[in-house]
């Protein structure tokens, strides 16, 4: 008897438990929304930020394509005064710290002189060269590269 | 006549001013003017360093150094304004040597600025760009001199985890530390924008 005694207490108890717990009736005593309580003055979480690939280089998509930028380049100045990728890409920096010189194509101006300094048609390098990443693209897509349809 | 008696009197005051440093005390013991002494000294130099350390902050600082709205406008947008972990340089931090003697040394140099502040000599922005190089050169050159002490006060080789860095820094770091590269040979225009010229300068400094 005693056990079962010990068992209905403990039944009750749990009973007890349930009915008192916050998920069955709302706080305030008000209608409960079937969302359960939103928390929506709360920011909801930042969207996962873009890492950079650093560990390798990407290859190109098709013959023209400028090539990607293996590194992080926020911090890099591109204005008017100074450009700091040419601190690295920049003959004769390149060879100084081991970076990829800028292509050739680059020290020639509009009207084909060749120039010793990158040419200002070519200064801001983001307008074409942009940090390569892992990322889901932003629209589902189909996209091959052009060596990978022939 | 008149115009030599108070030239006279002023010496007499000297004269007696001199006489009481000079003659030892019959009034007070040896122990109170000890105690005296010793509690006005500590006032004195309290006081001393307190108004130090308030002319050590940033609203200060741009108050007369130029740059309110040139360098502290661009150095807000830098990591070193605003970053993840909440972490604040602040313009005496980089530019103020924290140790003593070196503190004062660098606050009577850059006292000069003041005159130059008040001849109005970099007032608006052009005139600031015009002078930018030259400014950033002796900045360059003290921070190479001093082995980039006050990076130092937060940044030390040995505290770096260099798993964590990227690639490129981890390489370089170690390269540098091989070389005993200074932080200020590689970081240049990391809380102000570069001027004109910059990597030119970069090689003028770095041949010295």
């Amino acid at each position: 008897m005693k056990t079962i005694n010990y068992g209905m207490i403990l039944g009750l108890a749990l009973v007890f438990v349930a009915l008192g717990s916050p998920g069955a009736f709302s706080q305030d005593g008000g209608v409960q929304s079937l969302r359960g309580t939103p928390q929506i003055s709360e920011p909801g979480p930042s969207p996962e930020i873009k890492k950079q690939a650093t560990n390798q280089r990407f290859g190109r998509a098709y013959r023209q394509q400028p090539p990607l930028i293996p590194h992080k380049i926020e911090k890099y100045q591109i204005n008017l005064k100074v450009n700091q990728c040419m601190r690295c890409h920049d003959w004769p920096y390149s060879v100084e710290e081991g970076a990829p010189k800028i292509s050739e194509t680059h020290y020639i101006d509009r009207s084909g002189v060749a120039l010793d300094k990158v040419a200002k048609t070519r200064w801001f390098c983001t307008q074409c060269h942009v940090p390569q990443v892992y990322t889901r693209p932003l629209v589902p897509n189909r996209f091959k590269s052009a060596f990978e349809t022939k | 006549m008149n115009d030599q008696a108070p030239d006279e009197n002023k010496g007499k005051l000297i004269q007696r001013v001199w006489g009481i440093i000079r003659k030892p005390s019959a009034r007070y013991a040896l122990g109170t003017l000890l105690t005296v002494g010793f509690v006005a000294g500590v006032v004195f130099w309290g006081s001393f360093n307190w108004s130090l350390e308030l002319t050590n902050n940033e609203e200060f600082c741009i108050t007369c150094h130029e740059m309110k709205d040139n360098v502290y406008q661009e150095y807000k947008q830098t990591i070193h304004y605003s970053n993840r972990s909440g972490v604040r340089a602040t313009c005496p931090d980089c530019h103020v040597p924290k140790t003593w003697v070196h503190k004062i040394a660098r606050k009577i140099q850059a006292s000069n600025e003041l005159y130059h502040h008040f001849l109005g000599t970099i007032d608006t922005r052009e005139k600031y760009e015009a002078k930018r190089l030259k400014l950033a050169k002796n900045e360059w050159r003290r921070m190479k001199e001093t082995d980039s002490r006050e990076c130092r006060n937060c940044h030390n080789f040995d505290y770096m985890d260099f798993t964590v860095q990227e690639k490129r820094s981890r390489k370089r770091h170690a390269v540098a530390i091989e070389k005993g590269s200074t932080c200020i040979d590689c970081h240049k225009g990391i809380a102000h924008e570069l001027p004109k010229g910059a990597f030119e300068a970069e090689k003028e400094i770095s041949a010295k």
